[in-house]
């Protein structure tokens, strides 16, 4: 169940997924956040894959600019990851929370 | 002049997927989007090319840290599956303002709980790693 809404978003909204499953994962108490977290990111590498796969059927692939981005973000993550394990993250939820209404407004008023 | 702006872009939207654990597509797809002009769909899809490294390379240091399951990752993932190219034709099939409109909504979800999680207390935080 979980991996079908998880995959569902993942290849409709071109995101990895997490943002669904990890809080059904805690919700439905299978695991504590951090386990959740973790776990789920190795099931998005299966579903992003997929989901590239099935973009590719129709072409919407710019592989240029996905390399583009995606370099930079590896170094990102390895950033992300360290820093996970000795900040606390508050205030960094709540930035990142202000960001997202931000970015959504623009979405539906542009 | 775009490109020297995507890069750093790229690297902050990596720190994101590393530190919640999300796979950065919600930074990947705006920038995407606004920054280099793609359409809603194309966006979301590159957007999946870059996280399939992205994703990599974080779930190989969560597991480091101890904080992966992998024969349920594995299941899980597997499971998606069909979600996924059913979300892709879908994706391409929908109008693009139809699109956006619920790439936005998902945004405000994601805010809806970043924001839970920041008002959390430290105690609250607690209970929910046990």
């Amino acid at each position: 169940m979980i991996g079908i809404t998880g995959g569902l978003f993942s290849g409709l909204f071109g995101v990895g997924g997490g943002a669904v499953m990890v809080p059904l994962l805690v919700l439905w108490r299978v695991f504590n956040e951090k386990l959740a977290t973790g776990t789920s990111l190795l099931a998005i590498v299966i579903v992003a894959a997929w989901a590239v796969g099935g973009h590719a059927i129709f072409g919407s692939i710019d592989i240029v600019k996905g390399i583009l981005i995606g370099i930079p973000a590896v170094g990102g993550v390895i950033a992300g990851t360290a820093l996970q394990q000795r900040v606390s993250d508050r205030m960094l939820s709540g930035m990142f929370s202000v960001l997202l209404v931000v970015i959504a407004a623009i979405y539906v008023f542009e | 002049m775009d490109w020297l702006v995507v890069i750093p872009i790229g690297f902050l939207a990596g720190m994101v997927a590393g530190m919640f654990g999300v796979g950065g597509g919600v930074v990947f797809v705006p920038t995407l989007v606004f920054v280099l002009g793609l359409n809603q769909a194309e966006a979301e899809a590159t957007s999946l090319l870059a996280i399939v490294p992205v994703a990599i390379v974080g779930s190989r240091r969560q597991f480091e840290y101890g904080n992966v399951r992998v024969r349920d990752g594995l299941w899980i993932g597997m499971l998606c599956v069909p979600g996924a190219l059913g979300g892709a034709a879908l994706a391409n099939a929908l109008p693009e303002k139809t699109l956006k409109v619920l790439f936005a909504g998902l945004l405000l979800y994601i805010a809806f709980r970043m924001a839970r999680r920041a008002s959390a207390a430290p105690a609250d935080r607690d209970l929910n790693n046990s």
